[in-house]
């Protein structure tokens, strides 16, 4: 059972405490955009063995969701943070390039 | 023969005897014992048949790791099977029985087994059971079911009380023998939250037995310190009888403890699941020993080495009056040693290593004993019990160089550290060669969050098998007897030939042999995971823990590559097997699931309400009244609503507050339809959508005041729509100013329906709800009969109608003045059934009946209620897919039968021709379906290829038992199409 740090109420929250909403940092896409961009909106994940932006809710604490940076192999949290950003914070990304040389960045 | 001991035993106390029965035999036994102990005492060496092949078995081990002693423990509710007898404490008035076997343990027919064995190697069920197709299912399965499997499972509820309970701690430590304990002392004194669980009833481990100085004291008083120093501390908890059963993600571990299962009936809970929080786990679970794989290693007599000296030791029992060692290591001479202290014979020491030099060898020759070096056992000779053995050269085929006479062999293959705990979360494995083992690698331990360890091997468990490695690693001194390098040996002797490989068992639990795994690797099982399920080797409750190491060098020969090569099975938990009553604990019955009761659940209660599942909820489906049928109370309910006055307790509905300045920007991009232009005190049907654009959640929403909206859900949908409102508040329109709030429970809601409905308000008094002061889908505040009320003149029954919200601790005494009110007009409660039908003879949808997560809102005919002013909205994108605007697609209609009856729910309207499949092609099927009492015959809904465009065809539904129903396709409304009755 897995534990993250809530960002907002900074309780260490389990598993339990949490829904999980799959990947984060998607950009939505309306009306008006290319049947391309929608699917890739709407189905196309990454689905990397490694780094993994997700969000999650702190659903039975106090109800935010909040994003995490998480190693899907070996389950290591580097970090969690607001979701009301369209970006993880570059101090996270630096500390996950000084655990993880070879990653190839987020996006 | 074995036998009690007259002296001796430092885990017996001799003034407490205790009574048991086995098979119904009365037996005695002490404080202290196992019942495998005790069996042992009593003179019982058959004590079990195996799982395939129905060989007669007795006990290998002396712990955890016993394959072939599962008894049946109790009786009636309380019968238990597949009880490990050497885990087992003995307490006054146990009753034990053997398994697998018929008519008796001894004498059983499905023996018959083993004299075919030949028949049955490995994958046998696949080989075997093949054709004709039928047979499996009729005539195979059902066979093999009854002859296979080993306890029988009770029939009756438990009645015994289990709990869980949850705890915090720095460092959890699994296992309390010396190495558990030292690390205990050390962790303890810098200041941890320490908490030690020990799965047996003593500390100590396997020290105390095996001998040994530590710091200059025997094993039994420096535990006895140990323990003693650790009991003052207070940041230290101590739990014997507790086992550490999985390591689970960033550091959750499972505890079980065994509270009260050698003191049945003294009121505590039988067992408790500890759910823990550590920072580190320490492994501290020691080694198992490896059985040696010679012909007859299951004859009832054939022992662990270990296992052979714990008997004598510990419970004073003697397995037997000759024993025979067979053996690859040191280790084993300390069994000589202690069985020639206990008075007993070492007729032989056979040894496969070919020069045999060590100090324990040297003390057990001086002890008059002949060690025979570069030898192997050839065959044990006895069925039900040992005889003797044939002596040959390991090196060799078999050929038979002497007999010697006994009742006993104590056989060591060597250790393997319990690496289990490490390996739960991926913990790796290094294969260590001197010591023929996988031990834990500590550069690549299981990690916790941070990524920091979470586990650390010590002791035995880390592959530090003698005290004196143990004591180096944990600090300590200690004087013990150097042990020389063991020799791998896999199979005895090496070049064993198919009939002896036949009958030398890897895997005693589920009858696996030497020749199931090499012919596993022959037909080209070359992964080691795909040979643990060909051949069942490890599987059960074994898990590994004796047969692993010796059928992976099996396999690894085999397969002419190294052993970490060819690696291990996956490590599961649990260690060993925990009961469904510590799983399940408290939640069963009543507290399994919360109920969520409405303000009136208990009036519906005392009338008798008969009730339907809603999620959490329970709603009243109807009020059946003495001698009424639920249908008939339906119908009843459904008459009187539409000719007079029904009251519905609709409190379960969601009811979600929306407000800010952006609170109608927001809605408006929520619901299909336009919320932000509805006026003050107006309502307006919504429905929601997915970004698939299939639709989600449906319902009316109230403009409250200029910059609030108060959004009616379904009943089961309140928490996942507010969900979802959060969702896009919080990570997409995050600056967007608008709150939510859940009012669910802050409100009781009651629907006054029907042609006498504003009669019944007028009663009560306080608001004018005429036509004028109230139309169709507006909104009034005030004070009805006294109860502030909000009052939303909307129908979900096509009726005259008013839903009427009050606060929640009113909501009893509001529907108890209503039912007052009512009385003189014939008011009668209604159910969910009622409001069903009544909503379908309107032709209303209902989300889960008309929708499954495949329909958007233009399947279901409610293009209206979609905006086409609007830019955006969840699911526009979606909608606009080709897919969506498919001719063919299948979309709502109204159904009925030619005959008038009642079509079934769920069956589907046939086409022309048949699918790929070879079944027939389908162009619609029913979504909802009743009688109406209204109408008198039956009405449904469904959806249908391009059914609107279709109005008067006649489409066959076939049903159960080759009926075809002949269903007319018409319009979904089926009453008051003009909508006059609510217009009033």
């Amino acid at each position: 059972m897995l534990t993250f740090t809530c960002p907002y109420c900074g309780v260490v929250a389990e598993e339990s405490e949490l829904t999980g909403g799959g990947e984060a940092h998607l950009k939505r896409f309306g009306p008006g955009s290319s049947d391309a961009e929608f699917e890739a909106y709407l189905f196309t994940r990454k689905n990397p063995k490694g780094v993994h932006f997700e969000r999650w809710r702190h659903a039975y604490g106090c109800g935010k969701w909040f994003l995490a940076a998480r190693d899907t192999n070996t389950l290591e949290v580097f970090g969690t943070y607001p979701a009301q950003t369209t970006e993880p914070p570059a101090d996270l990304i630096a500390a996950i390039k000084n655990k993880r040389p070879g990653w190839e960045g987020w996006k | 023969m074995s036998t009690r001991l007259a002296k001796g035993g430092r885990l017996l106390d001799r003034s407490k005897p205790l009574n048991f029965t086995f098979n119904g035999t009365p037996l005695r036994g002490f404080q202290g014992d196992t019942l495998a102990s005790a069996l042992l005492g009593s003179g019982r060496t058959l004590l079990g048949r195996s799982f395939k092949y129905h060989r007669p078995r007795g006990l290998v081990a002396s712990g955890v790791e016993e394959p072939n002693v599962l008894v049946n423990l109790g009786r009636n509710a309380r019968l238990e099977p597949d009880q490990r007898a050497t885990t087992t404490e003995l307490f006054e008035g146990a009753e034990a029985s053997s398994q697998n076997h018929w008519p008796s343990l001894d004498f059983d027919i499905g023996e018959i087994n083993d004299k075919i064995g030949k028949l049955f190697p490995a994958g046998f069920y696949y080989k075997t059971f093949m054709a004709p197709k039928w047979a499996w299912k009729h005539l195979f399965e059902p066979v093999i079911r009854q002859a296979a499997g080993l306890g029988a499972a009770p029939k009756e509820a438990d009645p015994d009380r289990y709990e869980q309970t949850y705890a915090f701690c720095d460092v959890l430590v699994a296992g309390g023998g010396v190495a558990g304990l030292a690390a205990a002392l050390a962790e303890a004194k810098a200041g941890k939250r320490v908490m030690v669980m020990e799965q047996t009833a003593f500390w100590g481990g396997r020290a105390p037995v095996d001998g040994g100085i530590i710091d200059g004291l025997a094993p039994d008083e420096w535990v006895r310190n140990a323990i003693e120093t650790l009991e003052k501390m207070e940041n230290v908890q101590l739990f014997t009888r507790t086992m550490v059963s999985g390591l689970y993600n960033h550091g959750y571990v499972i505890g079980y403890q065994r509270v009260a299962d050698h003191t049945p009936g003294d009121g505590r809970p039988r067992h408790r699941l500890w759910r823990i929080r550590a920072g580190l786990v320490i492994t501290a679970t020691g080694a198992l020993e490896r059985p040696l794989a010679f012909a007859g290693n299951d004859v009832p007599g054939v022992m662990l080495a270990s296992a052979v000296r714990d008997y004598v030791v510990n419970w004073a029992v003697s397995p037997g009056d000759r024993v025979v060692i067979v053996t690859n290591n040191d280790d084993a001479y300390r069994t000589a040693l202690a069985v020639l202290d206990a008075g007993l014979s070492v007729p032989v020491v056979i040894d496969a290593r070919d020069s045999v030099t060590g100090a324990l060898p040297m003390a057990v020759k001086a002890r008059g004993v002949r060690v025979l070096e570069g030898r192997g056992i050839a065959k044990v000779l006895g069925r039900k019990a040992v005889t003797g053995v044939e002596i040959c050269a390991q090196a060799g085929e078999g050929g038979v160089i002497e007999t010697v006479a006994c009742d006993c062999v104590a056989m060591s293959g060597g250790w393997s550290p319990v690496v289990h705990l490490f390996s739960h979360v991926g913990g790796k494995l290094i294969w260590d060669e001197a010591g023929a083992m996988f031990r834990p690698d500590a550069t690549r331990p299981p990690i916790k969050a941070d990524g920091t360890a979470l586990a650390r091997a010590v002791g035995a468990a880390n592959g530090a098998l003698t005290l004196d490695a143990l004591c180096a690693e944990a600090g300590l001194a200690a004087q013990v007897e150097p042990e020389a390098p063991l020799a791998p040996v896999w199979v005895m002797p090496a070049g064993a030939k198919e009939a002896l490989k036949f009958k030398a068992f890897l895997d005693y639990q589920n009858d696996v042999k030497v020749s199931d795994v090499q012919l596993a690797a022959r037909e080209g099982y070359t992964s080691v995971e795909h040979t643990k399920r060909y051949t069942t080797l490890g599987m059960a409750s074994d898990q590994g823990k004796l047969s692993n190491i010796n059928g992976l060098a099996i396999l690894s020969d085999a397969l002419g590559q190294a052993i970490p090569q060819t690696g291990t099975t996956t490590f599961r938990p649990p260690y060993t097997p925990i009961s469904f009553g510590a799983v399940a604990a408290e939640a069963k019955g009543e507290i399994f699931q919360p109920l969520r009761r409405t303000p009136m659940h208990g009036w519906h209660e005392a009338k008798g309400a008969h009730w339907e599942p809603v999620g959490l909820w329970r709603r009243p489906y109807c009020y059946p009244r003495a001698g009424e049928s639920h249908r008939d109370a339906v119908n009843r309910e459904i008459t009187n609503t539409r000719t007079n006055v029904g009251l519905l307790d609709a409190s379960t509905l969601g009811k979600i507050v929306v407000k800010g300045p952006d609170a109608g920007r927001f809605l408006d991009m929520l619901y299909t339809g336009m919320m932000s232009t509805l006026p003050v005190g107006k309502c307006r049907y919504g429905i929601m959508c997915n970004e698939n654009g299939f639709l989600m959640d449906d319902g009316v929403v109230v403009r409250l005041s200029e910059d609030s909206w108060l959004c009616h859900t379904t009943s089961g949908g309140a928490e996942h729509i507010h969900a979802w409102m959060e969702d896009w508040l919080q990570c997409e329109w995050w600056d967007w100013k608008v709150y939510t709030a859940n009012l669910t429970e802050q409100y009781a809601q009651v629907a006054v329906v029907g042609p006498k409905a504003r009669m019944v308000l007028e009663k009560l008094g306080g608001m004018d709800v005429s036509k004028e002061a109230l139309p169709f889908m507006s909104l009034a505040e005030g004070t009805l009969g006294g109860f502030p009320a909000r009052v939303f003149r909307i129908s979900f029954s096509g009726e005259l109608s008013y839903e009427i919200a009050v606060p929640a601790n009113m909501g009893l005494a509001f529907w108890e003045a209503l039912n007052a009110a009512g009385a003189e007009f014939g008011a009668m409660p209604y159910g969910t059934e009622a409001l069903h039908v009544m909503r379908a003879e309107k032709g209303f949808i209902m989300i889960g009946d008309e929708t499954d997560g495949t329909v958007i809102p233009q399947d279901l005919n409610l293009g209206w209620a979609i905006s086409k002013k609007k830019d955006d909205y969840l699911g526009k994108r979606a909608q606009a897919r080709v897919e969506m605007a498919r001719p063919d697609r299948w979309r709502l209609v109204g159904l009925e039968t030619i005959d008038g009856t009642v079509l079934p729910d769920g069956v589907y309207a046939v086409a022309e021709g048949h699918n790929a499949n070879g079944q027939r092609n389908t162009q619609g099927r029913v979504t909802s379906t009743y009688w109406s009492p209204t109408l008198k015959k039956g009405i449904a809904m469904g959806l249908v290829v391009n059914g609107p465009e279709r109005m008067g065809e006649v489409l066959d539904f076939p049903g159960d038992g080759g009926v075809v129903h002949k269903v007319k396709i018409v319009d979904p409304c089926f009453y008051d199409k003009e909508g006059e009755k609510a217009n009033v």
